[in-house]
């Protein structure tokens, strides 16, 4: 007999047995176009809910209708990668009483696999759906309005959540195949207007940079690359947000046709870049846990060898075979980066929240070569610092620093010093970098930190690192 | 020294707009992007630049998106020059 699940949003909410307390969860494809997690918490809100506890893959500028959700009590605990904007800025001041909990991509997908991030009710967007639940991030039909390509931060919300909504605005006919989620993991399937801006996704951490000084960076940070050790045939490369480390790629690509050098694959965050170097035979692979372009996003969902993966399979530290163990070369940003190659990604110099942990720790531990590229000063911020002042990513994992005043690498990599120093590369100690920071802009005064704790990081194996405390004006 | 309104500078990143109007003493009204932890350091920069001009009575509004301490007492300077009329840079 033929069955359906698409129900309204209040019937797929009563149909979950959600209770005050418990758990809801949403993926952040859409980026700063998201538009599920507002609807659904306005709709809750609605009904009456409290006390919930929010699991996001992340939150951005666009979810500052949360504020009020807070100050009302509908969520009182939120777990994500990051947070920015106004959110941001008032939980930094201490909105909440519950410290957020703050995981990498790969630490959530572990947590969620493990139980210990319990999901009772999940809220996952899709670009199509049918209407047994056979979702995806690829458009169907000539309709689909909002395309985000891979769903792989969806995917452990979708397996291990107790029930799990599909919200799409293109409802399609069975069977929506090639499909990410299966009807199998979905109990309700909701049509709402639009579930993301896709215009919106490729902005603010990942917009393409034409700054001059992100560009030397990148020319810099490839140059690096190119004369570590790590660039031969069948290497493989993942580059984080930010202008310079998505910029790196373009320098890379010359170097490869050069001198007849191929990717295996390319992981994580997949740009236009790399589908483009992907289709000039240069990578083989792209292993894609999030479409970070419209031309990502298409290529996904017309290309064999463009493959999505689950945040787990992508970063998960408690198993060998996520792809992060594969990777060879990884190219990261940094808000700061102190004297012992920690990293800070996520709190500013202002002591305000306005970033994400992504997954910066979980690659650069498990890379073969990490390197970290930030300018020395953004306008009289120091990147380079004697501490940093939120610890994401341990020094450990992190073996090169490229700065446009020299390039620090990591003591515990003599031999990466070596070969970049032979190729004529300025390297410099990682205390002179700071030190000329300090020359330039003086000694910044401390921090006004409260005695609230607002915010909690936990590492990719599941122990706290560090906690936020509250800024005072 | 007579004082007339004045200003230099912009409000883009890394620059810091500086405005100059009569006043009773150096009065400096400080706005800035890294406030908490370079406020203090502004302040004395343009208190400074604005002494070693002889200038000593003036209302100095500021709006600092981050300047360094270079760009800073080039925008005072700019500013103390428009206000005054007399040109440090010829005289």
């Amino acid at each position: 007999m033929r069955h359906t699940k698409v129900v309204t949003l209040e019937e797929a909410i009563v149909k979950s047995g959600l209770k005050d307390g418990m758990t809801i969860s949403f993926h952040h494809h859409f980026r700063g176009g998201d538009k599920v997690v507002n609807l659904v918490v306005a709709k809750l809100a609605e009904m009456g809910f409290k006390n919930l506890h929010l699991a996001a893959s992340s939150l951005s500028d666009v979810h500052a209708p949360l504020v009020d959700h807070i100050k009302n009590g509908v969520i009182t605990k939120i777990s994500t990668s990051g947070l920015r904007g106004e959110l941001a800025n008032e939980i930094s001041h201490g909105l909440m009483k519950e410290p957020v909990v703050f995981r990498s991509h790969g630490g959530r997908g572990s947590a969620i696999a493990s139980g210990e991030l319990h999901i009772d009710v999940a809220f996952l967007g899709a670009s199509s759906c049918d209407e047994l639940g056979n979702a995806s991030g690829c458009p169907r039909s000539e309709n689909a309005k909002s395309i985000c390509g891979s769903l792989g931060y969806a995917l452990p919300d979708a397996k291990y959540a107790d029930h799990v909504v599909v919200l799409t605005d293109d409802l399609v006919a069975y069977p929506n195949v090639p499909k990410s989620i299966s009807a199998c993991d979905v109990e309700s399937v909701v049509v709402v207007d639009s579930v993301g801006d896709s215009s919106k996704i490729s902005s603010g951490a990942i917009r393409d940079s034409k700054n001059p000084r992100d560009i030397l960076l990148a020319k810099q940070a490839a140059k690096v690359i190119i004369n570590s050790g790590y660039f031969k045939e069948g290497f493989s490369i993942q580059t984080g947000t930010g202008g310079a480390s998505l910029a790196a790629v373009k320098y890379i690509r010359e170097s490869m046709i050069e001198k007849g050098i191929h990717a295996s694959f390319a992981l994580g965050g997949i740009t236009a870049h790399m589908v483009k170097l992907h289709e000039e035979g240069l990578i083989g692979r792209l292993i894609d846990v999030q479409s970070f372009d419209k031309v990502a996003a298409e290529s996904i969902a017309k290309d064999q060898l463009h493959q999505e993966v689950s945040a787990v399979e992508y970063a998960s530290a408690d198993h060998v075979g996520s792809a992060v163990h594969a990777l060879d070369i990884v190219i990261l940003s940094a808000l700061e980066v102190d004297v012992d190659f920690n990293v800070n990604v996520l709190v500013g110099s202002d002591g305000i929240i306005r970033g994400a942990i992504g997954g910066h720790p979980d690659t650069a531990e498990d890379s073969a070569l990490s390197i970290i590229v930030c300018p020395l000063l953004r306008g009289r911020i120091p990147c380079v610092v004697p501490k940093v002042t939120t610890l994401i990513t341990p020094g450990k994992g992190v073996d090169v620093v490229v700065t446009e005043y020299g390039i620090a690498v990591n003591p515990a990599r003599p031999e990466i010093a070596e070969r970049l120093k032979a190729a004529g590369l300025k390297v410099v100690d990682i205390h002179d970098l700071a030190a000329k920071a300090r020359s330039i802009i003086g000694e910044p005064d401390a921090l006004p930190f409260g005695d609230k704790v607002v915010g909690i990081v936990m590492d990719r194996h599941g122990k706290v690192l560090d906690e936020i405390r509250n800024i005072v004006d | 020294m007579e004082i007339k309104n004045a200003v230099a500078g912009t409000l883009e990143s890394g620059d810091i707009m500086v405005q100059i109007a009569p006043g009773e003493g150096l009065q400096v009204d400080l706005q800035s992007s890294v406030a908490a932890q370079f406020g203090r350091q502004i302040k004395a920069v343009i208190t400074e630049t604005l002494t070693g001009l002889g200038i000593d009575n003036a209302y100095v509004k500021a709006t600092d998106k981050g300047a360094l301490d270079c760009t800073i007492r080039a925008r005072v300077t700019a500013a103390a020059v428009r206000a005054t009329g007399k040109d440090v840079w010829k005289d």
